[in-house]
């Protein structure tokens, strides 16, 4: 079954495509035997990943730079990430709204996901469905976080280049130089560039987000912040679109054109997140097991109750993992 | 914590408003109330074409369509929108309408593939049941 939809799926077959990625998303067998034919042919995508604040534009920017790359007749794929309530686990999936005036173009494809409890902005399996786009053959991937406060940069870490979409009205320079989003960014575009204020956010962001540059040198071997670069656009009337996608083209070019080098680390960061999330759901299965479960129960509850510390209940786990799986 | 890694499959509903009446209010407070029911509702904007329904119905392999037309032309659109799903091989998909559609309608649509018709003063639960009830199992 799995087999037949990979071929299926490379072979340009979109709903097979579609019926791949359920079950990647569903996480199950045919999923990860997917996974394991796909994964080796990815690589070839530029992964782009869009974040920001709910209503910051992000959905229609993506639609607009869609719009700007099949004008040079490329596939592209979008995910956009939607919340999952933490109370009911149902979901409203809107980002489709901004994007349907590509709902009749067979090179474009869009796939909405539901974070499903994951934090950090994104689904659980985004990168693995990110993966699959790639392997069958979308050289362009968008991947839409949901609406982010301060501090969801997952994205950063799975994405090959970063985009942080801010509105004109977005605060001062103080909101600038916070840690946290802004400085995973590669690229920040300021949106909605027909609104006054606009350029003036644009000058505060780059005086606030390339000072101290000239430190860089002296900093030896420490992490050094990134240098976004600053862009106008306007989903709205288009203007700054293509020089957004022409500046992400321009990347991904340089990127290429030097294979092995990583220099931000961004393919092991990659490489790093989807080894950590699979450990921990390989690990959540492995405890699964009606006497594991029981365990877990057992010291869930000890915990809750105070008669244990965290780091003891989490120690007495993994030796349980370490024991030959008895019953 | 564990809970978050058990494969979860919440049911796939696409929320669609074929034609060209402006009026969404009634397909946003379905959508929200399927949100509450646990559902993951796509909602894809108002003026649709049966192209871009099933286009978005294929992309996000939805286990149900559900249809919200007020301008009276459902026995043109809806039908569309079934044969489309049919000649991409969805049959597969429950397709459920709701809006304003005579009683004296209902019986086409339903030989068209259309497997429910909702009227006005149905409840949420109402539907969300009949879709957990209908819909289409899956092999994985």
């Amino acid at each position: 079954m799995s087999a037949e939809l990979v071929e299926h799926a490379r072979a340009g077959d979109r709903r097979a495509l579609a019926r791949l990625l359920t079950e990647i998303e569903n996480r199950t067998a045919a999923g990860e035997a997917a996974l394991r034919v796909l994964y080796p042919l990815a690589g070839q995508a530029h992964l782009v990943g869009v974040t920001g604040a709910p209503g910051s534009g992000k959905s229609t920017l993506v639609a607009a730079l869609v719009g700007q790359a099949r004008a040079s007749s490329r596939a592209v794929a979008v995910l956009a990430i939607d919340p999952s309530s933490p109370i009911t686990g149902g979901a409203i999936l809107g980002d489709r709204v901004r994007m349907q005036v590509h709902a009749g173009d067979r090179d474009v494809f869009i796939r909405s996901m539901a974070s499903r409890g994951h934090a950090g902005g994104l689904a659980a399996s985004t990168v693995a469905a990110a993966a699959a786009l790639d392997a069958c053959g979308f050289p362009l991937i968008f991947i839409e976080t949901v609406g982010t406060g301060q501090s969801e940069v997952e994205i950063a870490a799975i994405a090959d280049t970063t985009v942080v979409v801010q509105s004109p009205e977005m605060g001062d320079e103080v909101q600038a130089i916070k840690a946290g989003l802004l400085e995973v960014a590669d690229i920040v575009v300021v949106n909605k560039s027909d609104r006054p204020g606009a350029d003036r956010a644009a000058a505060q962001l780059r005086a606030m987000l390339t000072v101290g540059a000239q430190h860089d040198r002296a900093a030896g071997d420490r992490p050094r912040p990134k240098r976004p670069l600053v862009m106008l656009t306007s989903a709205l009337t288009g203007e700054g679109v293509a020089e957004l996608l022409a500046t992400l083209d321009r990347r991904e070019a340089a990127r290429r054109s030097a294979p092995g080098e990583d220099p931000d680390g961004a393919a092991l960061k990659r490489a790093e997140a989807q080894l950590a999330g699979i450990l921990a759901q390989r690990m959540a299965e492995r405890l699964r097991t009606p006497e594991r479960a029981a365990q877990r129960d057992a010291a869930l509850r000890a915990l809750a109750g105070h008669e244990t510390d965290p780091f003891a209940a989490a120690d007495r786990l993994l030796a349980l993992l370490s024991e030959p799986a008895g019953g | 914590m564990s809970d978050q890694n058990v494969p979860a499959r919440p049911i796939k509903v696409l929320i669609a408003k074929p034609g060209l009446d402006g009026h969404d209010r009634g397909a946003k407070v379905l959508a929200r109330g399927l949100r509450d029911e646990g559902f993951e509702v796509i909602y894809t904007g108002l003026r649709q074409t049966p192209e871009m329904i099933v286009s978005a119905a294929l992309q996000e392999d939805v286990d149900v369509v559900g249809l919200s037309i007020l301008s009276g032309a459902h026995m043109t659109l809806l039908p569309r929108v079934t044969a489309m799903l049919h000649d991409q091989g969805m049959d597969d998909v429950l397709v459920t309408a709701g809006g304003i559609i005579p009683d004296d309608d209902i019986p086409a649509l339903e030989a068209a593939g259309v497997a429910r018709v909702f009227g006005p003063g149905t409840t949420i639960r109402e539907v969300a049941h009949f879709i957990r009830e209908n819909i289409h199992s899956r092999a994985a």
